[in-house]
């Protein structure tokens, strides 16, 4: 596989099942991601990328299957033991409280340090937004979707988690938005933060990715590099194209 | 000049107490979202322990407030309890349930208090140091009120501090907007929930230890209470506590004048203000909108299938029995069932709205009541016969729901479940203070059925046929086109107005509906009694048709027959005990644990889980 070294991943999931009511919306997701990549789930809307990610952080309870993350297996845990084994989420519609302020959004984030992972102040996340800076006082509600999608990742990272779970980053944002958005994942990697992200956006994906997994009706179907995946015109037509 | 600025000045004293329970009630909803009922339990509780302690500790003028503040803390801690043994497991349930469990802990409570404290009023004394009255403007102003007015302001800003300059309060905040999202930023939502009971508990037990020396404390608090705080914090805003705060003066400044003027009818005049504001800004003074709060996600309802051939065995044979109930002879056997027959039907008429409409109402009771008193007051004042009565008693109930009903469907969710619980209120206020016509408290008495109904078997007999036609024509609409709206409506109001149906329109036909259901009820339970009081449209008697539905489980047809049977018959049981609230209440609890989704609903489940499901 495409892990290098010998090192065990970071996170690995193995044969995960859920359903929503009698629907089966995974059957049987397995990944694994190593220390310091950058992952992307590619698939279409209704493959199971969302339920996937969030089968991981324990928003939903997976019916079967197995998750450990830095030795600890979270399979089941609540979200909040999980985001402090050091996962951190992101969801893809945001969810910034609208009553805070931006300063009050990252203080709902914050936790202890965490050792082997980077640690965040305020401080640095604005030095990492410049945009965020100038509206310290500014409510939740009263910014921009490009805004609130910055703030949604640097409020995650208040919890200096090793890892990131990024739901779609680039839906919905404007094409300059989508390029800082690349550009953020990129300075991520190079914290040294290992970044899952969810895409349909091959074109973002590419940009940013070290190794992509393809997600299809709950099963993935194809697991490579983004080079080999660049280069395999058949699976992106059966998977990808709409 | 003087005197009108000394009721001023009471209705300021009075308004604090109210705040605080209403601030905590508001806060505990916020995070939790659950609408404690027990909350004037907790009001009460503080009152009688800061009342024991007072009373038998001689406390100086620092000691009164050290007392003051030990049974807010006492209250909390009781909370705490309520919380962690009983809450914590049924924060996944559906909402109503939650509410159900808070209303056996008021149940329990009640008894528990009546145990210690004994039925008498108990009033404090005067707080030392604070015994003497000021002149102002040439009246007297006991210096209490004066403190009072004080602590009111004072806990308001305590309580801003306290959720803009902590994390606690951060956290508390974001938890009321989305506390999954907290969740997954590493909140630990137990510690949270758990410190947010304590916080709003020790506010209502302060609010209530604070009002010892001003009022006497009796076994009728939490009730009261309770609906004056669901007023207020509706008049101010789900989750603003400077609403809170605004709306409780407002209210007991409306009190405190409208007693000069209409002393009758103050209780009407407060839930009248409540409807105008909620009808100008549904959200209260200075609420939001109604955001969703997010939970653990909710699975859409299965939709109901007509029922196979067991289940309509099933309900054959049940009829049967019906039917032969009074071949037993048995006199006491045909009055309990005509009550559960009643009850039967008006559990189902509430269960049309609350099921497939999603309207859950905590005033059903108004209609079987308005059913009960326009049946009664045709009889005795115009000596109406019992036919035509009966007809006038369901026209009465359909009246009021048509006038209540326009109002409430303009509101969902909790808004409505409250609305019509300060609608229901109304209508007994009006029952209980206008005496000359409907008796007030000592009711109405002699209103007998006809001769021809007037023996037992054929009176019986009326109601099974009434009751059973009843309840099939209500089941027969929700598989009628009808039905399919209300229930499109539930599910999805934005889609239903999309396929051409008028959302608030049908939910409001379904309320009238539901309401001349109950009032049939109540007209055949006046003349099943002989008579009727106030008690039978009161919040308990709301309360107890709710019980019925949940009891038999509020995603099933036929849950509410089975409820009402097993409420009915439970209750008959335990009613003769000493202690039957709280053994009621245990009952509630242990119902609501084990059986979180309603008696047929787990019936149901344990069937098609023995059968391979189809």
């Amino acid at each position: 596989m495409a892990e290098t070294g010998t090192d065990p991943p970071l996170l690995s999931v193995e044969g995960l099942h859920s359903y929503y009511g009698r629907a089966h919306i995974l059957s049987g997701v397995s990944l694994s991601v190593a220390r310091g990549e950058v992952v992307v789930l590619l698939g279409r809307n209704g493959a199971g990328k969302t339920t996937t990610l969030k089968c991981i952080m324990g928003l939903v309870r997976p019916a079967e299957g197995r998750i450990r993350f830095q030795d600890e297996d979270i399979a089941g845990a609540a979200p909040y033991a999980v985001c402090r084994a050091g996962l951190a989420y992101v969801p893809e519609d945001r969810r910034i409280f609208t009553e805070l302020t931006v300063m009050e959004n990252l203080e709902v984030g914050r936790q202890k340090p965490r050792a082997g992972a980077p640690e965040w102040t305020p401080d640095r996340l604005f030095a990492l937004f410049p945009n965020l800076a100038e509206m310290r006082n500014r409510l939740g509600g009263r910014m921009s979707g490009g805004e609130q999608q910055m703030l949604t990742i640097a409020r995650s990272l208040m919890g200096n988690p090793s890892a990131i779970l990024l739901d779609e980053p680039s839906e919905g944002l404007a094409p300059v938005i989508v390029e800082q958005m690349a550009q953020t994942v990129r300075e991520l990697k190079a914290e040294g933060l290992t970044v899952i992200l969810s895409e349909q956006n091959l074109h973002f994906a590419n940009h940013v990715s070290d190794r992509a997994y393809i997600i299809e009706k709950g099963q993935i179907r194809y697991e490579g590099t983004m080079a080999a995946l660049a280069a395999d015109e058949d699976v992106r037509a059966a998977y990808l194209t709409v | 000049m003087g005197f009108y600025f000394t009721q001023f000045l009471t209705g300021l004293a009075s308004a604090s107490s109210l705040f605080l329970v209403a601030a905590g009630l508001s806060i505990i909803f916020g995070v939790t979202r659950i609408v404690n009922l027990a909350h004037g339990s907790f009001y009460m509780l503080g009152a009688y322990i800061a009342y024991s302690i007072v009373t038998s500790i001689d406390v100086g003028p620092v000691g009164f407030w050290l007392a003051v503040l030990a049974a807010a803390v006492a209250v909390g801690l009781i909370g705490v309890a309520v919380e962690m043994l009983l809450l914590r497991r049924i924060y996944h349930a559906p909402e109503m349930f939650q509410l159900l469990a808070t209303f056996g802990v008021v149940l329990v409570v009640q008894d528990a208090a009546l145990a210690i404290w004994g039925p008498a009023d108990k009033l404090g004394p005067r707080a030392p140091g604070l015994d003497g009255a000021v002149r102002i403007f040439g009246e007297l102003v006991p210096q209490y009120d004066l403190a009072m007015i004080v602590l009111g302001p004072l806990v308001l800003g305590a309580i801003w501090l306290l959720f803009h300059k902590t994390r606690w309060g951060t956290l508390v905040r974001a938890a009321t907007q989305d506390r999954q999202m907290l969740g997954a930023l590493g909140a630990n939502q137990k510690v949270l929930f758990t410190s947010v009971f304590f916080a709003g508990a020790a506010l209502a037990g302060l609010g209530g230890a604070a009002q010892v020396p001003r009022e006497a404390v009796s076994l009728f608090t939490d009730l009261n209470i309770i609906a004056e705080a669901f007023v207020i914090v509706v008049v101010g805003g789900m989750g603003s506590i400077l609403g809170a705060f605004l709306a409780a003066v407002l209210i007991s400044e409306l009190n405190a004048f409208g007693i000069l003027i209409f002393p009758q009818i103050t209780l009407v005049l407060m839930f009248l203000v409540m409807a105008v504001i909620l009808v100008v800004r549904p959200w209260g003074l200075l609420g939001r909108p109604e955001f969703i709060a997010r939970g653990p996600g909710e699975m859409p309802e299965a939709p109901y299938r007509p029922a196979d051939g067991r289940l309509k065995l099933l309900g054959l044979a049940a009829l049967l029995l019906l039917v032969a109930v009074p071949l037993a002879g048995d006199d006491f056997l045909m009055v309990l069932m005509v009550d559960v027959l009643l009850l039967a039907l008006f559990a189902t008429s509430l269960h049309f709205i609350m099921g497939p409409g999603g309207m859950v109402s905590f005033g059903h009771a108004a209609y079987f009541g308005l059913g009960a008193y326009g049946a009664a007051m045709l009889t005795k004042l115009l000596d109406t016969p019992m036919e035509l009565a009966v007809a006038g008693g369901i026209a009465a109930a359909a009246a009021g729901a048509v006038v209540f009903g326009w109002f409430c469907v303009r509101l969902s969710g909790v808004y409505f479940a409250m609305l019509t619980l300060a609608f229901a209120q109304i209508g007994w206020s009006v029952v209980f203070q206008w005496g000359d016509v409907t008796g007030g408290d000592d009711g109405i008495l002699n209103v007998w059925p006809a001769a021809w109904a007037s023996s037992r078997i054929v009176f019986y007999y009326l109601t099974l046929a009434l009751c059973t036609g009843a309840i099939l024509f209500m089941r027969h609409l929700l598989y009628a086109p009808f039905g399919y709206g209300l229930r499109a409506g539930r599910d999805s109001p934005l889609r239903a107005e999309a396929i051409g149906i008028d959302v608030r329109m049908r939910q409001w036909h379904g309320f009238i509906l539901a309401g001349a259901m109950s009032g049939l009820a109540g007209s055949l339970y006046a003349f099943s009694k002989g008579s009727v009081f106030p008690d039978i449209m009161a919040i308990p008697q709301s309360i107890d048709g709710l019980m019925m539905v949940l009891l038999g489980g509020v995603k099933t047809l036929s849950g509410p027959y089975v409820g009402a049977a097993a409420f009915h018959l439970l209750e008959d049981q335990i009613s003769r005990l000493e202690f039957w609230r709280a053994i009621l209440g245990v009952t509630i609890l242990f119902l609501v644990i084990v059986f979180p989704q309603g008696l047929v609903g787990f019936l149901r489940q344990r069937l098609s889980r023995d059968e391979a499901a189809p």
